[in-house]
């Protein structure tokens, strides 16, 4: 074990008596500014204190976390608690959010932990080009993020296609007395069939518009990235997400890109705007791949076939 | 868990928000950065990050169990015909074809087939993994 080099070099970093058991959590890099870079009375993971390691022009921001519940094995099965998850995830967020609020920063994935300041301090040498790179990138901008949605009731209004809403009524489809005529069985597969192909035109159609909206967030913004749409259960919403990207803008870009979806949003698709975020989504300047999401596949079945 | 959190938020976050609303940025969003984005360095504590892959996976999936998307107001499939309720005629039909099939099998002494439950549709409310169509859980990766 390395517990007592750790104990050794961590003096500087914590002021808790304890080191035993103790690892550093990073929640995110930023650059060494002067003495701007400490925020007073900043808490992260579990109400501790965050407290920043700094070499070579950056600042590492940091806590100690308990390794009887950040190790390895406690973390392979807290991870699998999502209102555990959701407590790290809230408060690594506010830590990142208010880092980013002031100077450029560089976000850093989930339960990143080290066992001491001296690790840190090795992963700023080692990384040292590539968090400036990064900071570089993303100083005097901020990440927005844009989802679109359809809804697949309303928006349907092509001639042909059904309502959508294949269920209640049984009297909306053309043709639907010819045939084995009384059967609701019949009746309800020809307008599950009929619904399907409508719903297949309709989501073709928004991911159209959405590729529109997409293109257009992008000529003003530095970067533009697409993710994977969210699950309606993550989302919170019964409306096909047709676009979730996220936009890197320049600070005096920001009305402008603003006001981008506001033509979009009358043809038949709802356009959210969300942010500012910390820049998460472009911290691959050159570090790992980018995440792009290959496009949107067009459900086969409707988004809702899930099984709860 | 000792850590303070803030459940109001995440109850609010789900209702309609108002453009822009920093702070009360909802939860979902807040994983999907924090999982899936943000720098990826190998700490001193491996954390497998197919572990986590796996995680948002499943968070996907598991967010809303039944009662947690009630709560959250997330109840689509009660809307959907194809899923529950307003397919109850399509079950008595059924169940009225396979009974009068039986009846005329018995006349004819035709030998049944083997598994009369295959003439229903999906969603027989049959439970069992089994009758349930594949592949459909885990759209989204």
């Amino acid at each position: 074990m390395r517990r007592a080099d750790l104990a050794e070099r961590s003096g500087t970093v914590s002021e808790q008596g304890d080191h035993g058991g103790q690892g550093v959590y990073l929640y995110a890099v930023t650059g060494d500014l002067g003495e701007d870079g400490r925020r007073e009375g900043l808490t992260g993971i579990l109400g501790a204190p965050v407290q920043v390691i700094g070499h070579r022009g950056l600042l590492a921001h940091v806590s100690r976390v308990p390794l009887d519940r950040f190790g390895e094995e406690p973390l392979r099965r807290h991870l699998e608690d999502l209102d555990w998850v959701e407590g790290v995830a809230r408060a690594h967020h506010h830590v990142v959010e208010t880092l980013a609020d002031g100077t450029p920063t560089a976000p850093v994935r989930l339960v990143t932990v080290y066992h001491g300041e001296a690790q840190v301090r090795d992963l700023l040498d080692r990384r040292h080009d590539d968090f400036t790179a990064v900071l570089a990138r993303v100083a005097g901008r901020r990440e927005w993020g844009v989802k679109a949605y359809v809804n697949p009731a309303t928006a349907a209004t092509e001639p042909g296609g059904s309502s959508g809403e294949p269920g209640p009524g049984g009297d909306s489809v053309a043709g639907s007395g010819r045939e084995s005529g009384g059967s609701p069985g019949t009746a309800y597969l020809r307008r599950r069939k009929a619904s399907l192909h409508s719903r297949q035109d309709l989501w073709r159609a928004a991911a159209e518009r959405a590729e529109r909206l997409h293109a257009a967030l992008e000529t003003v913004s530095v970067a533009g990235r697409r993710h994977r749409p969210q699950d309606p259960r993550l989302s919170g919403r019964t409306d096909w997400m047709v676009l979730n990207g996220a936009y890197l803008v320049d600070a005096d870009r920001e009305e402008e890109f603003a006001a981008v979806p506001a033509p979009f949003r009358e043809q038949g698709i709802v356009v959210e705007l969300t942010g500012p975020w910390a820049p998460y989504s472009f911290t691959d300047a050159s570090i790992g791949a980018s995440t792009e999401a290959p496009p949107t596949e067009a459900p086969t079945e409707a988004p809702t076939e899930a099984s709860p | 868990m000792s850590d303070p959190r803030a459940r109001p938020v995440l109850r609010d976050s789900y209702a309609p928000t108002a453009p822009a609303a920093r702070g009360s940025a909802n939860l979902g969003d807040i994983l999907e950065r924090v999982l899936d984005r943000g720098i990826v360095i190998a700490g001193d504590i491996r954390v497998n990050l197919l572990d986590i892959e796996l995680l948002t996976i499943k968070l996907r999936l598991v967010i809303a169990s039944v009662d947690t998307a009630r709560e959250l107001g997330i109840d689509w499939w009660e809307h959907d015909p194809w899923l529950t309720g307003k397919n109850r005629e399509l079950l008595e039909e059924n169940r009225r074809l396979r009974d009068r099939l039986a009846a005329v099998e018995q006349h004819s002494s035709l030998p049944r087939p083997p598994d009369p439950e295959d003439l229903a549709p999906e969603q027989t409310g049959r439970t069992g993994e089994a009758g349930r169509p594949r592949g459909t859980e885990r759209h989204g990766e």
